[in-house]
């Protein structure tokens, strides 16, 4: 047997898929030839086995479960996923008599139509958990064993199978809240639904790939040249907001841990006041400090220093350079406090070694803070680059944006980043389906650089060094 | 080390001098916006202006923007309620939600686990708002939204909250296993072990937990907006001073924004300062183990 050669890679996945299935499907096939009359009739009846087995409690859940999706699906579920091909064909008009035909909901038959999918699959692995209970349930008779009555059943919920009661409401709410959505919403990406198409009082249908190829299109209408230029600008902008905020929080850290500073805990705790105060309060009101008619500019005219208000928030550049370092002031503490507890983890006759050999502090700093630091904070670093990409508070509360242009469509603005971005897209354009291209360009975008840098981690990969 | 050279000496003298102005200009530069905006929330709204200035001072200190807060005319205690009661039952429910996620994560090995754990992971690499419109309907099937947007906002804060439990699940990772193992030998069960011995051993992390959850909300601005939209009453802090800043006449408003997040400022300022120690802790440690 071992001279077999294992398939690799996505084949071999694929083929183990179906190998998987096969056992699984002749399993079902002997539980339902070889079983009892109690194991057949919970083939259509679920928990029916169970309860002629006095499991009571595991019978009535499965029972209860069937009743549930069958009412589901019979009064909801069947009528929206037969029109999930087409989204619904008859629009909002006007019966022969001049009432109001509703029509189509195309919204409500997509978000049903995909929950039924998915109920529908769920229902199969319950389905497929009953017949194997009654496998169970079966066999352990057969061996003269005792079944575990529904007290024990119940028990176990608090002890062996604790792991159920706890995952089970954050799973529905991960569930409802974050999946079903992400998966409507990827679908969403794949039809015309927008302000000409809006639910319930027009209809909206698949379109196949066509909202990519208008993302990737550089005509005059395309999204193209904005898409590629928002890109751009998050990228580098997570990438100075990360490493920026990471060196100087770093300096700031080093400094206040040096020694013979005094008052350490004052300085921190100055520095932690933009983490403590809440971010629109403090945002709203720096970003107004440099408008046009803000502080400012107010006390540079007035001493002289410029004729007419610098346009911080009007141009271009200058609203990107000072994002950046509005960011910085946001940023620096929290690294900072990171930083202070990691340094002092540092074994201090490392530095003593190094003064013996006569090193002087830029290269203390170079060949053992730096490296320590980055081996430690690698995987920060990571989560820090990736929340930065979708870092919405600091942009929309100090920009929104903007400056906009008329060079770039979908309403961007040159600050924008794709989050603030795909937010403008579904509120103010309420152009849903570019919206939903974008969300499912910045997943790409997210977990590419995530694999990657993951990939490449020292600490993921030698998790012994250093220690 | 008594006899160092006194060039050596003048030298760290010197380089401490350095670190106290660099010190002391960082902090000017960290206090100045909060000092600004308390001083400008004391600008007269009568005898001056509501708006912006191109001074600092107010030259006559009065209580107008605060009076306007507590006035009856503004709603402003109204949206502070709203935001209180949010953070509030936020706080609650997720810190149950982390923590119970955390414990089966850590101490139960269970079928589909690493499945979870991945999937969880991507998930979490789409942005938050791509869901926006699609919850938000589904928020308006149950009335959720406008009248009701308070339940739906706390439903929304820690419904898919199981999701951060990373660090969490990293602090009872620290805890030792043998721990439980000799509890369940004097036969307590998985629950017991959950609730009486590992939850009074992670005091740290339940007090960095609920004060993450509990100051998110103040800072809600996406989701508060768009489930209120359009129903004054149910807008939270972030929203209503955040157009009060924007799309009103901010000319007369802006100090009125300046008193409003003064108020907002300083409790939520003031509990994280006592609890600054344990926020540390909890980044520290989330931040090592990624």
């Amino acid at each position: 047997m071992s001279k077999d050669k294992k398939p690799s890679g996505a084949a071999g996945k694929v083929t183990g898929f179906f190998k998987w299935l096969g056992a699984d499907l002749a399993d079902i096939g002997t539980t339902f030839t070889k079983g009892d009359w109690k194991t057949k009739v919970s083939f259509l009846i679920m928990g029916f086995g169970p309860l002629m087995r006095k499991q009571f409690l595991r019978g009535a859940a499965f029972l209860l479960l069937e009743i549930a999706f069958i009412y589901y699906m019979a009064a909801f579920g069947i009528g929206y996923l037969k029109d999930i091909t087409t989204l619904g064909t008859s629009g909002r008009g006007f019966n022969p008599d001049g009432t109001v035909s509703y029509g189509d909901n195309s919204f409500l038959i997509l978000l049903f139509g995909v929950l039924s999918i998915i109920l529908i699959l769920l229902f199969l692995y319950v389905w497929r958990l009953n017949v194997y209970q009654n496998k169970i349930g079966e066999q352990m008779l057969r061996e003269g064993k005792k079944l575990p009555s529904s007290k024990q059943d119940f028990m176990s919920l608090l002890d062996e199978n604790f792991d159920k009661t706890l995952m089970a409401l954050p799973m529905l709410g991960v569930f409802l809240f974050v999946m079903l959505p992400i998966i409507f919403m990827i679908c969403v990406a794949f039809t015309n639904y927008d302000a000409n198409h809006q639910a319930p009082a027009k209809l909206f249908t698949w379109v196949g790939f066509s909202n990519f190829a208008n993302l990737f299109s550089f005509g005059s209408t395309g999204f193209g040249k904005t898409f590629v230029s928002v890109l751009i600008w998050t990228l580098v902008w997570a990438f100075f907001a990360t490493f920026l905020n990471y060196f100087l929080g770093m300096a700031v850290a080093i400094l206040i841990n040096k020694k013979g500073i005094k008052f350490k805990k004052l300085w921190r705790t100055i520095l932690v006041m933009t983490i403590a105060v809440p971010q629109f309060v403090s945002l709203l009101y720096v970003g107004k400090m440099f408008a046009a008619d803000g502080l400012i500019n107010g006390y540079l005219m007035k001493w002289g220093l410029i004729s007419s208000a610098i346009p911080f928030w009007e141009n271009a550049t200058l609203a990107r350079i000072l994002v950046i370092i509005i960011n910085l002031w946001v940023g620096i503490p929290y690294v900072m406090l990171i930083c202070t507890g990691l340094l002092m983890n540092i074994p201090e006759d490392l530095y003593e070694s190094a003064k013996i050999d006569g090193a002087n502090p830029i290269q203390m700093f170079i060949k053992i803070t730096l490296p320590y630091m980055l081996f430690v904070t690698g995987p920060f670093l990571l989560t820090q680059f990736t929340g930065n990409l979708n870092n919405f508070n600091v942009i929309f509360l100090l920009t929104t944006g903007k400056p906009q242009s008329m060079n770039l469509t979908g309403g961007a603005g040159y600050t924008d980043l794709l989050v603030t971005w795909l937010y403008k897209m579904t509120l103010d354009q309420t152009d849903y389906k570019m919206a939903a291209v974008i969300g499912i360009m910045v997943f790409i975008v997210t977990a590419v650089i995530s694999l990657v840098v993951y990939n490449v981690l020292p600490s993921v990969k030698d998790e012994e060094g250093f220690q | 080390m008594a006899k160092e050279p006194k060039v050596h000496m003048q030298h760290k003298k010197l380089s401490n001098a350095i670190a106290y102005v660099v010190l002391i200009l960082i902090s000017i530069i960290w206090l100045f916006p909060f000092v600004c905006l308390v001083l400008q929330s004391f600008r007269s709204y009568i005898l001056e202006s509501g708006g912006m200035v191109n001074y600092l001072l107010p030259k006559t200190f009065s209580l107008d923007s605060y009076k306007f807060l507590f006035s009856k005319d503004c709603q402003f205690f109204r949206w502070y309620g709203n935001t209180f009661i949010i953070a509030f039952f936020v706080t609650i429910f997720q810190t149950i939600f982390i923590l119970s996620v955390s414990y089966a994560l850590s101490r139960m090995r269970f079928k589909g686990r690493e499945l979870l754990m991945r999937l969880w992971l991507v998930l979490g690499m789409f942005p938050g708002f791509l869901s926006m419109i699609c919850l938000y309907f589904l928020l308006k099937e149950f009335g959720l939204t406008q009248e009701g947007a308070i339940p739906g906002l706390i439903l929304i804060g820690f419904a898919s909250s199981g999701m951060g439990y990373y660090v969490c699940k990293g602090y009872f990772d620290t805890i030792p296993k043998s721990l439980d193992e000799a509890a369940r030998i004097d036969g307590a069960n998985r629950a017991q072990v959950f609730t009486i011995m590992l939850i009074p051993l992670s005091k740290p992390i339940i007090i960095y937990t609920a004060l993450v959850a509990f100051m998110a909300p103040w800072c809600d601005y996406i989701f508060a907006s768009y489930v209120a939209f359009g129903y004054s009453d149910s807008y939270n802090v972030a929203v209503a001073l955040r157009r009060w800043v924007w799309t009103n006449d901010y000319q007369g408003y802006f100090t009125r924004f300046c008193a409003g997040g003064v108020l907002v400022a300083i409790p939520i300022t003031i509990l994280f300062m006592c609890l600054q120690k344990y926020y540390v802790e909890g980044v520290t440690g989330g931040a090592v183990k990624g």
